[in-house]
C-alpha cells in the first residue's frame, strides 16, 4: 500500500499546474496508464477550478486547497480534496442538457458532469468547515473502461 | 499552448496545440474574439496537435459560437484525438458542431 501524500497550497489559478503534476506523478506510481491519469487530470482540474472560481474568488474569500492521495485495499486510487470556502455540495449542481442546440445550451455546468461521469466513486462531505470531496478510480484492466 | 491561424478561401483555421485548460482557455477565446472583431464569421478549428481540453475550453468554444450564430457564422473541427474526442463526445459537443477527420474534408 502506498503511504498518503499530501499537497497544501493556495486557492489560485497558479496552483492548478503543481496540483495536477503532484496527482499525476502519485498516479503513475500506482501503475495507471496515460489514457486513465489524462481522465484523473480532467477530473482534477475541474474540481479545483470549481473550488478557485465559486467556493473562493466569487466569495472574496481566500484559503488553501489540500489534496491527499492515497491507495484503499482494492489499489483503488483515492483523493480527497478538501477546501475552507463556501459550502459546496456537488451532488446539488444541476445537471447540463447535453442535447440542446447552441443557442439553448447553457455556458457552464459540464465540468461537475465530466467528474461525475469519469470517476468510479465521488463522494461529499462538509466536515470541520471544509469541503471535503473525495474520487475514487479503480485501478484494474477489468474496470479501466467505463463508458 | 501554440495557435495558429491561417486563411484558406472564406475560412480562417485555427490550429492549436497543447492543452485548452482554465488558465489557457482565456488567450484562446481572446484569439478568437479578435478574428471576429476583424470581420472573420467562418472557422475551422483544427485540434490534430491538441492534446487535452477541459469544460473551461468548451465553454469558450460555446461562447464563441454564441456571438457567431447572429452573424451567420459558423465553427467547424478537425482532427480530434484520443482525450479531445472523448470530451466533445461526453459533453454532447461532437452532435452539436460539425466535425471532420481531417482539415483537408474540412475544406472540401
Amino acid at each position: 500500500m502506498a503511504i498518503p501524500s499530501t499537497i497544501t497550497l493556495p486557492g489560485t489559478l497558479d496552483s492548478l499546474y503543481p496540483f495536477m503534476d503532484f496527482v499525476t506523478s502519485f498516479s503513475r506510481e500506482q501503475g495507471f496508464g496515460s489514457e486513465k491519469i489524462g481522465e484523473i487530470e480532467l477530473a482534477l482540474e475541474e474540481v479545483l477550478v470549481n473550488i478557485i472560481k465559486h467556493a473562493y474568488k466569487e466569495c472574496d474569500i481566500e484559503g488553501n486547497i489540500k489534496i491527499t492521495c492515497t491507495q484503499d485495499d482494492k489499489h483503488s486510487l483515492v483523493l480527497e480534496i478538501a477546501d475552507w470556502g463556501t459550502p459546496f455540495n456537488i451532488f446539488s449542481a444541476r445537471e447540463p442538457d447535453i442535447s440542446l442546440d447552441i443557442d439553448e445550451r447553457q455556458i457552464g455546468g459540464l465540468g461537475i458532469f465530466f467528474v461525475k461521469k469519469l470517476m468510479d466513486e465521488v463522494r461529499y462531505r462538509l466536515e470541520d468547515d471544509q469541503n471535503k470531496l473525495t474520487l475514487v478510480i479503480h485501478n484494474t484492466h477489468l474496470s479501466s473502461d467505463k463508458r | 499552448m501554440e495557435i495558429q491561424t491561417a486563411k484558406e478561401k472564406n475560412t480562417v483555421v485555427v490550429s492549436v496545440k497543447g492543452k485548452i485548460d482554465a488558465v489557457t482557455a482565456p488567450e484562446f477565446e481572446k484569439v478568437l474574439g479578435k478574428l471576429i472583431a476583424d470581420g472573420e464569421n467562418t472557422f475551422l478549428l483544427n485540434f490534430s496537435g491538441l492534446e487535452y481540453i477541459s469544460s473551461a475550453g468548451l465553454r469558450s468554444i460555446l461562447s464563441t459560437a454564441k456571438q457567431l450564430k447572429p452573424k451567420s457564422g459558423r465553427i467547424l473541427f478537425s482532427g480530434l484525438q484520443g482525450p479531445v474526442k472523448d470530451v466533445f463526445k461526453i459533453s454532447g459537443f461532437g452532435t452539436i458542431f460539425k466535425i471532420f477527420e481531417t482539415r483537408e474534408d474540412a475544406l472540401k
